[in-house]
C-alpha cells in the first residue's frame, strides 16, 4: 500500500516538475516575444540569425529531402506493386513530403544544426558572464540575444520547407521516371491534381512551429546553462533533444488539428 | 562625515543553497573616491559587486546610492541609473561576436548615443586612452592577448563616462609590469572622469595604487576599513597578516592535512 502511495507520490512530483518547468519556459518564450512588439528591435542580430538558419542550412536540408523523396518512391512502389497501386505513387510521394516529411525532416536537420548552436552560444556568454555584461552596458539579454532568435528561427523554416518540398517532390519524380517507368508528364500531372493549397499551407505553419521550438529551446537551455564547459556541453545537448521531441510531439498535434474530420 | 556616500550597503546577506556567501555586508563608498575591496578567493567580493548591480537580488540589506534605496526605484529609474556605471568583469566578458570598435561603443551605441559611423572613431580615441592603436579596433577579442583584452574591457567600461565603475580583479593573471599598466590607466580614467570606484583585488602593490580607502571581507562580512596607504601595517591582524601573505595569523585556510 504504502509503496504505491510512494510510486504515487513519484509520478505526482514528476509531473508537477515538468509542468513547473513547462510554465518557466512559457514565460520565458512571452517575455522573449514581448520584445518584438516594443522597439528598439535589434534588426541586425534578427538578420545575422535569418542568415544563419535560412541560408547555410540550405545544403543539409535539400539532401535530406531529395533522398527522402527518392527512397519514397523506391519502397513505395515495390510495396504497391503488390497491389498492382503503382499508380498511387505520385500522389503518396507529394502527400507525404508536403504534409509531414518536409517540415519534420527540415525541423530535425535544423534542431541539430541551429539548436545546437544556439544553445552553445548563448551558454558560452552566460558561464563567461557575457550576459551579466549587457546588462551593465544597459542592454536588456531577453532583447538582445532571444528575441531576435526567436523572430529568425520562425521566419526561417518556412521557406526552407519551401525548398524541402520542391526537392522531395523532385526526388520521387527522377527515380520514378528514370528507373520505374512513370511517364514524366503524367507524373507531373497526378502530382498536381492531387495537390492542394491545404497540404502546403499545414506543412509551412508546421515549419514556423518548429523553427520557433528550435530557437525557444536553443535559448532556454544556453540561457539556464551554468559551470564551465561541461554545463555548456549539456546545454547543448539537451537542446537538440528537447527540441527533436517537441517537433514530434507537435507535429501530431498540428496534423490532429489541421486535418480532423 | 556630512556627504551622503555614493555607494551605501547595509545587512546585504546572499545565500546560494545552503552557503552563506554574504552576511551582512556594510560599506560606505565616498564619491569621487576609489576604494578597494580586499578579500580571500571565494570571500564574496565578486558577489557584493554583483549585487549592487542587480545582476544577482540580495536575500536581504539595502543598497542605496546616491541616497536612493536601489530596491524602490522603478525599472526605468533602476535602468536610468545604471547607464551612468560601467563594470570591468573578472574575466573581460568581451563579447566575442562582435569586433572590439564595437564591443567598446556598445553602450553608446545601446542608448543610441551615436551612429555606427560615429562609435568607429569614439572606439579608436577611447583605445588610445588605454593605450591601444587604432587599428586594434578592427581585431576581435579572441585574437588579444590577456592584458590587451583587459585594456579592451577597460576601455568598454569607461567609453560611456560613467560617474561609478567597478573593476573585478583588474590585473590577475596579468605580469607585474602589465599589472602596473593598468592600475596606471584605472586611476587616469577614475580621475579624468570625476568618477567613483570599487575595485576588487588580492593584490597589495596594486590595493595602495589605485585605493584611497580599503576595506576588507572575510567570511561574508566586511572586518576592517581604513586608508588604503597603510595596508601592510594597519594594527589589523586579519588585514596584515592577508598584506604580507603570511601562513600564520587569525585567518586559517580549510586544508584538509
Ligand atoms: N551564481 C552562483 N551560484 C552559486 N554559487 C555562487 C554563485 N556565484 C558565486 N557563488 C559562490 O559564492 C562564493 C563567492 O564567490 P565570489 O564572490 O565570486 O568570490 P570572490 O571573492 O573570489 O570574487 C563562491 O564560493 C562561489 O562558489
Ligand atoms: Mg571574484
Amino acid at each position: 500500500m504504502s509503496r504505491a502511495l510512494d510510486l504515487l507520490a513519484l509520478v505526482g512530483r514528476a509531473a508537477f516538475a515538468a509542468l513547473g518547468g513547462a510554465g518557466r519556459i512559457a514565460i520565458f518564450a512571452l517575455v522573449g516575444l514581448s520584445h518584438l512588439v516594443r522597439p528598439p528591435f535589434h534588426a541586425r542580430q534578427f538578420w545575422r540569425h535569418f542568415v544563419e538558419i535560412a541560408y547555410f542550412s540550405l545544403p543539409v536540408v535539400a539532401l535530406t529531402a531529395l533522398f527522402t523523396g527518392m527512397v519514397l518512391a523506391l519502397q513505395s512502389h515495390t510495396g504497391f506493386s503488390r497491389f498492382g497501386a503503382e499508380t498511387a505513387l505520385p500522389s503518396l510521394v507529394v502527400l507525404s513530403i508536403t504534409r509531414e516529411l518536409g517540415p519534420v525532416l527540415a525541423g530535425l536537420m535544423v534542431a541539430g544544426r541551429i539548436g545546437a548552436s544556439m544553445a552553445a552560444e548563448i551558454g558560452t556568454m552566460r558561464v563567461t558572464d557575457q550576459i551579466d555584461a549587457l546588462t551593465t552596458l544597459s542592454t536588456d539579454p531577453m532583447r538582445y540575444l532571444v528575441a531576435p532568435r526567436l523572430l529568425a528561427g520562425t521566419l526561417a523554416l518556412p521557406p526552407l520547407v519551401v525548398v524541402a518540398d520542391i526537392l522531395g517532390v523532385f526526388g520521387g519524380f527522377l527515380i520514378a521516371t528514370l528507373q520505374l517507368g512513370f511517364v514524366p508528364q503524367s507524373y507531373l500531372d497526378a502530382t498536381w491534381d492531387v495537390l492542394e493549397a491545404m497540404d502546403v499551407i499545414s506543412g509551412l505553419v508546421k515549419a514556423a512551429v518548429f523553427g520557433f521550438l528550435i530557437a525557444l529551446m536553443g535559448c532556454w537551455c544556453g540561457y539556464h546553462s551554468r559551470g564551465g564547459a561541461q554545463g555548456v556541453g549539456q546545454a547543448t545537448t539537451r537542446a537538440v533533444v528537447a527540441a527533436s521531441i517537441l517537433i514530434l510531439a507537435f507535429d501530431y498535434v498540428l496534423t490532429a488539428a489541421f486535418f480532423k474530420q | 562625515m556630512s556627504e551622503t556616500p555614493k555607494i551605501r550597503l547595509r545587512g546585504l546577506r546572499k545565500a546560494f543553497g545552503e552557503k552563506q556567501v554574504l552576511d551582512g555586508v556594510d560599506l560606505d563608498v565616498r564619491p569621487r573616491h576609489s576604494m578597494v575591496l580586499l578579500g580571500g578567493s571565494g570571500s564574496g567580493k565578486s558577489v557584493t559587486v554583483k549585487c549592487i548591480l542587480g545582476l544577482i537580488p540580495p536575500d536581504e540589506g539595502v543598497i542605496e546610492i546616491d541616497g536612493q534605496d536601489v530596491a524602490k526605484l522603478s525599472r526605468r529609474e533602476r535602468a536610468a541609473l545604471f547607464d551612468r556605471t560601467g563594470m570591468l568583469f573578472q574575466n573581460g566578458a568581451l563579447f566575442d561576436s562582435l569586433p572590439v570598435w564595437e564591443n567598446v561603443c556598445f553602450k553608446l551605441l545601446a542608448q543610441r548615443r551615436l551612429t555606427r559611423r560615429a562609435a568607429r572613431d569614439r572606439a579608436a580615441e577611447v583605445l588610445a586612452q588605454v593605450g591601444l592603436a587604432a587599428s586594434v579596433g578592427d581585431l576581435w577579442p579572441a585574437e588579444l592577448s590577456g592584458g590587451m583584452q583587459k585594456r579592451v574591457a577597460l576601455a568598454r567600461a569607461i567609453a560611456a563616462q560613467p560617474d561609478i565603475i567597478f573593476f573585478d580583479e583588474p590585473t590577475t593573471g596579468l605580469d607585474p609590469i602589465m599589472g602596473a599598466v593598468i592600475d596606471g590607466l584605472i586611476v587616469d580614467c577614475v580621475e579624468r572622469l570625476g568618477a567613483t570606484a570599487l575595485s576588487i583585488t588580492h593584490d597589495m602593490a596594486s590595493a595602495r595604487r589605485i585605493g584611497d580607502d580599503a576595506a576588507m571581507i572575510h567570511k561574508g562580512r566586511i572586518v576592517w576599513t581604513g586608508s588604503a596607504e597603510t595596508l601592510g601595517h594597519t594594527g589589523h591582524p586579519m588585514v596584515d597578516q592577508f598584506a604580507n601573505g603570511s601562513r600564520e595569523g587569525p585567518i586559517q585556510m580549510e586544508l584538509r592535512r
